[in-house]
């Protein structure tokens, strides 16, 4: 690969990039990122390359990450010259060869493409560029265009601005819409500290879950004694149902390098470390390439963009273990030992990595970097509301229509996340929480759907941000069992060092699970709200501190629930195998037979096209025979 | 003896491509175990010796993890993800269908050694959920009905 020293090395790799990504022939693209292979984009590119190939057509295909439009992959993007971008959803192998047909045709009388994008935003370099020339095309005004669809029309993206367009193996690309820019003139033109003032400038806040000003804490650890320093990038997602720091890692790998390339350069490190989970190898695979990449460019090891600045990044894979997300226990498995937290009042960015000054920040944040300096702070600072500047990424999943990854404004009121880019509950049941920032957070109830989304309001709420995790829940979902998922999580992944939180935890779960089982006593509620202060302010680590939370906000909004369970034996949601029952509507049952068929315990019986009936008895509630049943006839009470 | 001498070779050669660093132990676990399928105590054993570590502390840090198994895993690792966005869609369900089906418990493997069941925390395709990753390969929107036929397919694939 061809090094990259100067200004005009970066403009020339550029072009060459803009070539790929505004090609002169056709272009297909193909969603590769992990949800989108788990829905079947590997067969679609398959079978792309196979109908290429039969009919000998010039077309390019290419791989990208994910769009965030998660619900309706494998996406497919066609790039013709001189015409809107156009995104197709839901593709098929077996729709592929229509696909090609409409291209040659240009038609798209069978396939009706999701969205049509006319020009591009390339944030990072402040300038637009065209795909289309002229006027939308007759055959193509009825599409919508991205930012008119609800889904994208609130949305501004940042730190996601390349997932989805870019091919993250492709470096050349990445610096075509403005990748490296930053980096080249924060290294040849900026000083260490003007750097950490920007950033500073732009408020910034760790986007991992703390919250803290990033700024800050750069210049906590510039100001750290210590020849030695290290930067390292959090990638260790641990927060079940968050997967936006993946997305970032998957599709758009060089922007957490560009990102800690600015990091070091101001902090003084020339050593950096990505820790990226174990169970995200696609992340693992593409950032090695990126790093790879980066390194024959020049970009990454000796004398960057000829200074004398020495820098380079090494991948260490972590192991399953949720408490190295925390940054202490990070360090530990880094240095390759148990992941074990220890105590906050020594700062990692003193005494971190080997016991050397360290600056650690997740996966998004340092994502951000590189537009905060090609665009300035104070750019930065205007976006979203005052203490609480820029976007963040949220994977909003869970009972919601429109199940994605989204980037949103910061305070950005909770009702357009859920209703506009969401799209509401499906199967017009009620909306009944969101909960946010994963085990340490907490659930927001319906009532206060008109919240704003940012650090502050969402702590007064009782949750917190968090990662990014958003996950709505309906009528349907039993708070109370949600409580209990989340704090046999946190007692099966609390490492065991502090023991308010490895005998506090525990003790908890047990109180959930007789709760949960039909065997909760009056005082439980009392009693866990008693546990729930002690392990806050006697735990080590975050992990302990702010395990309570989703307990405690549950407790807090959802009091009359625990009551139902405790009080009447009554789980009101249906879901805690107890204290449920399935029944079978007499009225709609047509005695087809299928759930008696399936059911694992025998326990269904009638006669033919006579209603059928479960013997309680023996039935282990699992639920088969609801799933099974095409007519409805089968409730949960 | 033959077998015992290619595991010892093996191990060595990868605790040398990790630079014999102590640091490197994590790495070095995941690579054994990409070999083996789990942590041969055998191997372990070598890598002590290699890295001057006490055995104690290989133990510390292969217990430690989730991803460590210290006994032989099956052809084929089914994880259940029990991640936040699974459990609302009702993963509870699957776990305890697979368990009936392969008659196994969490963490078991099969009579046959094809399959270990595992519990995943997350696997990230929240989109998706339930999923149950086999083998690598994610199964999206996975029901009950689904899985006696996903593992007749496994099983005839061998």
């Amino acid at each position: 690969m061809k090094k990259i020293s100067t200004l005009d090395d970066l403009k020339k790799t550029g072009d060459k990039g803009l070539k790929s990504l505004f090609p002169s022939s056709v272009k297909i693209v193909v969603g590769m990122a992990t949800s989108g292979i788990a829905s079947g984009a590997g067969e679609v590119y398959e079978a792309l390359i196979a109908e290429i190939k039969k009919r000998k057509l010039p077309y390019v295909l290419t791989k990208t990450g994910s769009m965030g439009m998660d619900f309706i992959e494998p996406l497919v993007d066609v790039i013709e010259k001189n015409k809107p971008r156009l995104s197709y959803g839901k593709m098929t192998a077996d729709k592929v060869p229509q696909l090609i047909d409409q291209i040659v045709k240009g038609t798209i009388d069978k396939i009706k493409p999701i969205y049509r994008v006319d020009e591009e935003d390339i944030i990072a370099k402040r300038e637009k560029k065209q795909y289309l020339k002229g006027a939308v095309p007759e055959y193509l005004r009825e599409i919508p265009a991205m930012y008119d669809i609800p889904f994208y029309e609130k949305q501004v993206k940042i730190a996601t601005r390349n997932c989805g367009i870019i091919d993250p193996e492709n470096i050349e690309e990445y610096i075509a819409r403005g990748g490296y820019l930053a980096a080249q003139k924060a290294l040849t033109s900026l000083s260490p500290a003007a750097i950490v003032d920007d950033v500073i400038k732009s408020g910034l806040k760790g986007r991992g879950g703390g919250g803290f000003p990033t700024g800050v804490k750069w210049q906590s650890c510039v100001a750290a004694k210590g020849d030695i320093k290290y930067v390292i990038c959090n990638g260790d997602e641990g927060d079940p149902g968050a997967y936006m720091d993946r997305s970032v890692m998957e599709g758009d790998p060089h922007s957490v390098i560009e990102g800690m390339i600015i990091g070091a350069y101001a902090i003084g490190a020339q050593e950096g470390y990505i820790y990226v989970r174990n169970e995200y190898p696609l992340a693992v695979a593409n950032l090695t390439k990126a790093i790879s990449d980066a390194r024959s460019c020049g970009l990454l090891g000796k004398n960057i963009f000829g200074t004398n600045f020495n820098f380079d990044i090494k991948i260490g894979k972590g192991a399953g273990a949720f408490v190295c997300g925390e940054s202490t226990a990070l360090m530990a498995s880094l240095e390759g030992k148990a992941g074990e937290p220890r105590a906050k009042y020594v700062h990692t960015v003193e005494h971190g990595l080997w016991d050397r000054p360290t600056n650690l920040n997740n996966v998004e944040t340092w994502a951000n970097v590189p537009v905060i300096l090609a665009r300035s702070g104070k750019w930065f600072s205007e976006i979203g509301v005052p203490h609480s500047t820029g976007t963040k990424v949220f994977s909003l999943v869970g009972k919601i229509n429109n199940i994605g990854l989204v980037e949103v404004p910061m305070g950005i009121p909770l009702k357009d996340i859920i209703y506009d880019i969401g799209g509401g509950i499906p199967g017009g049941k009620k909306f009944k929480a969101v909960q946010t920032g994963g085990p340490s957070g907490g659930c927001i109830p319906a009532k206060m759907i008109d919240l704003s989304v940012d650090f502050d309001a969402l702590w007064e709420a009782g949750s917190m941000m968090g990662s990014g995790g958003m996950i709505v829940m309906d009528e349907k979902t039993c708070m109370v069992d949600l409580a209990r998922y989340f704090i046999e999580f946190l007692a099966a992944e609390s490492c065991g060092k502090c023991t308010p939180c490895r005998e506090g935890v525990r003790r908890m779960n047990d109180i959930l699970h007789d709760i949960c089982d039909g065997r909760g006593k009056v005082g439980d509620v009392e009693m866990l709200e008693s546990m729930a202060k002690g392990i806050a302010d006697g735990s080590l680590c975050a992990l302990g501190g702010s395990a309570p939370n989703p307990v405690l906000s549950t407790i807090k909004y959802f009091r009359e629930e625990y009551d139902a369970h405790i009080n009447h034996k009554h789980c009101p949601a249906g879901v805690c195998r107890a204290l449920i029952r399935y029944e079978i509507a007499a009225k709609k049952c047509t005695g087809c037979g299928v759930c008696a068929k399936k059911c694992p315990s025998e326990c269904i019986s009638g006669e033919k096209k006579k209603a059928h009936k479960i013997n309680q008895k023996k039935c282990i509630k699992c639920g088969i025979c609801m799933e099974s049943c095409k007519f409805n006839a089968i409730t949960v009470e | 003896m033959k077998k015992a001498t290619t595991t010892e070779a093996k191990t060595k050669e990868i605790v040398k491509k990790h630079g014999r660093d102590k640091s490197g132990l994590i790495a070095i676990l995941q690579d054994i175990q990409e070999e083996y399928n789990y942590l041969p105590k055998e191997a372990l054993s070598v890598v002590g010796e290699q890295l001057e570590v006490p055995i104690s502390r290989i133990y510390e840090v292969a217990t430690f993890y989730n991803t460590f198994s210290l006994n032989p895993r099956g052809r084929y690792l089914v994880e259940v993800c029990a991640g936040t966005a699974c459990h609302v869609q009702g993963a509870f369900n699957l776990k305890d269908r697979l368990q009936r089906d392969l008659e196994i418990e969490c963490g078991q493997t099969t009579k046959d050694n094809m399959f270990t069941l595992e519990e995943v925390r997350c696997l990230g395709c929240c989109s998706l959920a339930p999923v149950v990753r086999i083998g690598g390969n994610i199964h999206p929107y996975l029901t009950q009905n689904e899985i006696p036929g996903i593992l007749r397919n496994y099983r005839k694939q061998g």
